[in-house]
């Protein structure tokens, strides 16, 4: 192609993707995004996943960025395409995952007329985007594509739409290749400034209670982040625990590693977050999640964080330092300063007996016995049976999602895949589709819910089309569980409309999309199961029948502190006050 | 943190000028639930490139400092500027105050407009529109008076701002 030819619109878009090192989009056509179809149709370099439903579509480039740290790239049509689109778009804006959605729009003459498929892309994601765009010019078009990319992965990453009218798609200009990347006043702080590491170092090693708080924030720095952190654990002999969002960073049996934390953590994590003398926040926003009840929230710890995002910082829970930068840049000179000055690790032995004391509670046990399979045995199992291949897991949301971040075990970051800020249900089949084709070789299942599944279960067509081999293990308990659970501890186990009635015979629905269908009845099949659903090398969707009332503990209820986890069921009281009933 | 007794404090946010920004901007007050006293937006560069909008708005200090961060997180925001916490700072408004009356009240109307520096825009027999600028506070006592004397309709500017001495932004 000459250097100055004139493109039309669409083939600026995919000249600019191919020049971003776009491998994948994902995506679904419709009329206002004919002319991009057209020309994706007229090349090779980029591939097309054709999914089923748009908000697939961004769930799959979630599941692609999450597990290789790229920008995941969407396409939809315009109206129903884009208002599909919007529930994965929020998600990852929740979650802080790097994409890049373009969405076609009426031509621009129509705009503002409620032509056919119109709707206000930009007005509606507005505030579930990091950015979003309306191009009216083809001749900006080259510009915007390559700047929506370097907004929607620097500092903290989230998803950035593009609307591009149809008319702009098919007039012509001409496209260069910007030499720079950036934005003109967008530059976030990547550094953090060294005065202040300086203090957290001091701090550090002056501590005689410290714990690292971690989060997804150091998966998206980067693996060089989560093999600093596990240095600066290391030299500094502090605890670590994690947030749903972070589960990996740390290896998963690290002696120093005590789990995650939270509404459904492990008790010594939350016990640890409680009694600390100092936590050392890193890339993780005190979600109320975590904290639990703010006033009561480890009341007398010094407390530091790092984060890309200064509005993270003190917005619901007040620090005594901030360091604002990349977390794994910020991990980098806190090493450098700890060796530099010389500091070794603080005699932590008194505290290092207090978590072994928390820890003997074995919080995330369970007794497997006789013929009713628990969820918990159904998760640890498939993790025993598979860490071999070092897989890579999604989840959908609810009381499986939870056993799933307890008893399955993660090594390195970028293989757990779970809606955290947003709780989609209907995530995990579109994400670990996304994950397969980023990583052909690699296992990917899906641990589901039997209510979650069928969310997005049309996804099941696009495995098949693609031979993506991908796995879903279904923790069938004929309940949206979570749900259950709240009614039943909150609610005077009033069950409303939280039983999966009308479940249709999954081994047939699998068969019927082309995928095998594998049951496991009771405990006694489980290995077998997982087995039959390893040996084969298509699609697998397993049934797993389990107990169908189990509930989710450890588990510290909205607006209760740390240290009153309820562990068992004993610890339930069935009903409470109004005020609680309120909290989410 | 939410229970400190709250401070009004009047931001200058310098925008792109492009569309959405003002949406993006009052999007982020109402979806956060913080609070608009009053807003101002107008181009204020020589291109047309930047936009400045004056806040002002009202909560407890740590909600002031999320306002601004969540603000200064904006792509198309390239500064927040806390005036009141700055320091010294001119704060203006200006309204246009219609009265309507005869006889006593409307020399009543004209005598106070003189002492306020309010000058009569428009005129008829029976009607004055005053222009009155100056603090939030002056306006509002101007407006006070004039419901006495025959006030009809008032149309207010909003507050806009800039801090003293010779510096830029
Ligand atoms: C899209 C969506 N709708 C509703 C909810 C609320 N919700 C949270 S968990 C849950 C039940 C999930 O049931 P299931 O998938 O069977 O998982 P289980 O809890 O039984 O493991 C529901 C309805 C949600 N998180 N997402
Ligand atoms: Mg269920």
């Amino acid at each position: 192609m000459a250097a100055n030819a004139e493109l039309t619109g669409a083939e600026i878009v995919l000249q600019a993707l191919t020049d971003l090192g776009v491998e994948v989009v994902f995506g679904y056509p419709g009329g206002a995004v004919l002319p991009i179809y057209d020309a994706l149709h007229q090349q090779s370099r980029i591939r097309h996943i054709l999914v089923r439903h748009e908000q697939a579509a961004v769930h799959a480039a979630e599941g692609y960025a999450r597990s290789t740290g790229k920008v995941g790239v969407v396409l939809v049509t315009s109206g129903p395409g884009a208002t599909n689109a919007v529930t994965g778009i929020t998600d990852a804006m929740m979650d802080s995952v790097p994409l890049v959605v373009i969405t076609g729009q009426v031509p621009t003459h129509l705009i503002g007329t409620d032509a056919f498929q119109e709707c206000d892309t930009v007005g509606i994601t507005r505030h579930c985007s990091k950015h979003n765009y309306l191009v009216k010019e083809t001749a900006r078009l080259g510009d915007v594509l390559h700047e929506a990319f370097y907004i929607a992965r620097s500092g903290r990453p989230g998803p950035v739409v593009i609307d591009i009218p149809k008319d702009v798609q098919i007039l012509r200009a001409r496209y260069t290749r910007p030499v720079t990347t950036g934005h003109k006043t967008y530059k976030p702080q990547i550094k953090g400034d060294l005065a202040s590491i300086e203090a957290a170092i001091e701090m550090l090693a002056a501590a005689e209670r410290p714990i690292l708080y971690t989060g997804g924030g150091i998966i998206n720095s980067g693996p060089v982040a989560s093999q600093l952190l596990r240095d600066l654990a290391r030299l500094t002999g502090a605890p670590v625990t994690s947030t749903l969002m972070g589960l990996g960073t740390m290896p998963h049996d690290h002696p120093q590693f005590l789990g995650m934390l939270g509404m459904h953590g492990s008790y010594e994590a939350n016990m640890a977050m409680n009694r600390c003398d100092l936590m050392v926040c890193l890339g993780a926003r005190f979600d109320d999640r975590v904290t639990g009840r703010l006033d009561a929230f480890s009341p007398n710890s010094k407390k530091i964080h790092v984060d890309i995002d200064r509005s993270s910082v003190n917005k619901t829970v007040r620090v005594d330092l901030a360091i604002i930068g990349d977390v794994g840049g910020v991990l980098e000179d806190m090493i450098k300063l700890w060796r530099a000055r010389n500091h070794k690790p603080a005699d932590l032995e008194q505290w290092w007996s207090d978590i072994a004391g928390w820890r003997a509670r074995n919080s995330f046990g369970y007794e497997q016995q006789g013929k009713e399979l628990l969820p918990q045995h159904a998760i640890r199992r498939l993790f025993e049976m598979t860490r071999a291949k070092k897989p890579i897991i999604s989840t959908e949301v609810g009381q499986h999602q939870m056993w799933a971040a307890q008893q399955f075990g993660f090594d390195a970051p970028n293989k757990w895949l779970t809606s955290g800020g947003l709780g989609t249900m209907g995530y995990g089949l579109p994400a670990a589709i996304g994950a397969q084709v980023a990583n052909p070789g690699a296992l990917c299942i899906d641990i589901a819910g039997e209510a979650s599944i069928q969310m997005n279960i049309q996804e099941l067509g696009t495995a098949t089309q693609y031979r993506l081999p991908v796995k879903i293990f279904i923790i069938n308990n004929e309940y949206m569980g979570m749900v259950r659970q709240w009614q039943e501890l909150n609610h005077g186990s009033r069950y409303s409309e939280s039983y999966s009635d009308s479940l249709p015979d999954f081994v047939k629905l699998a068969e019927a999309y082309g995928w095998k269908g594998v049951l496991i009845e009771n405990a006694d099949g489980l290995d077998a199961g997982i087995e039959a659903m390893l040996a084969h090398d298509g699609p697998v969707m397993v049934d797993c029948r389990v107990a169908k009332l189990a509930n989710c503990f450890p588990m510290i209820m909205s607006g209760a502190a740390h240290t009153d986890m309820i562990l068992h069921e004993g610890d339930t009281q069935g009903e409470r006050d109004e005020d609680a009933k309120a909290l989410v | 943190m939410k229970h400190l007794p709250p401070e009004r404090h009047t931001l200058s946010i310098l925008v792109d000028n492009e569309a959405g920004v003002l949406a993006r901007i009052v999007g982020l007050f109402s979806a956060r639930g913080y609070n608009i006293d009053s807003l101002t937006v107008a181009d204020v560069s020589g291109d047309h490139a930047v936009s400045r909008i004056t806040v002002v708005t009202n909560g407890p200090p740590p909600v002031i400092e999320q306002i601004i961060a969540q603000l200064d997180r904006l792509v198309p925001v390239h500064r927040v500027l806390d005036l009141t916490a700055l320091g010294p700072h001119v704060e203006r408004e200006m309204a246009l105050v219609k009265v309507a009356g005869a006889g006593e009240k409307r020399v009543e109307a004209l005598r106070l407009a003189d002492i306020f520096r309010a000058r009569p825009v428009d005129t008829t027999t029976g009607s004055f529109v005053f222009e009155v600028s100056g603090s939030t506070e002056k306006v509002d006592q101007f407006i006070a008076l004039m419901r006495e004397v025959g006030l009809v309709e008032v149309a207010r500017t909003g507050v806009v701002a800039i801090a003293r001495g010779s510096e830029a932004v």
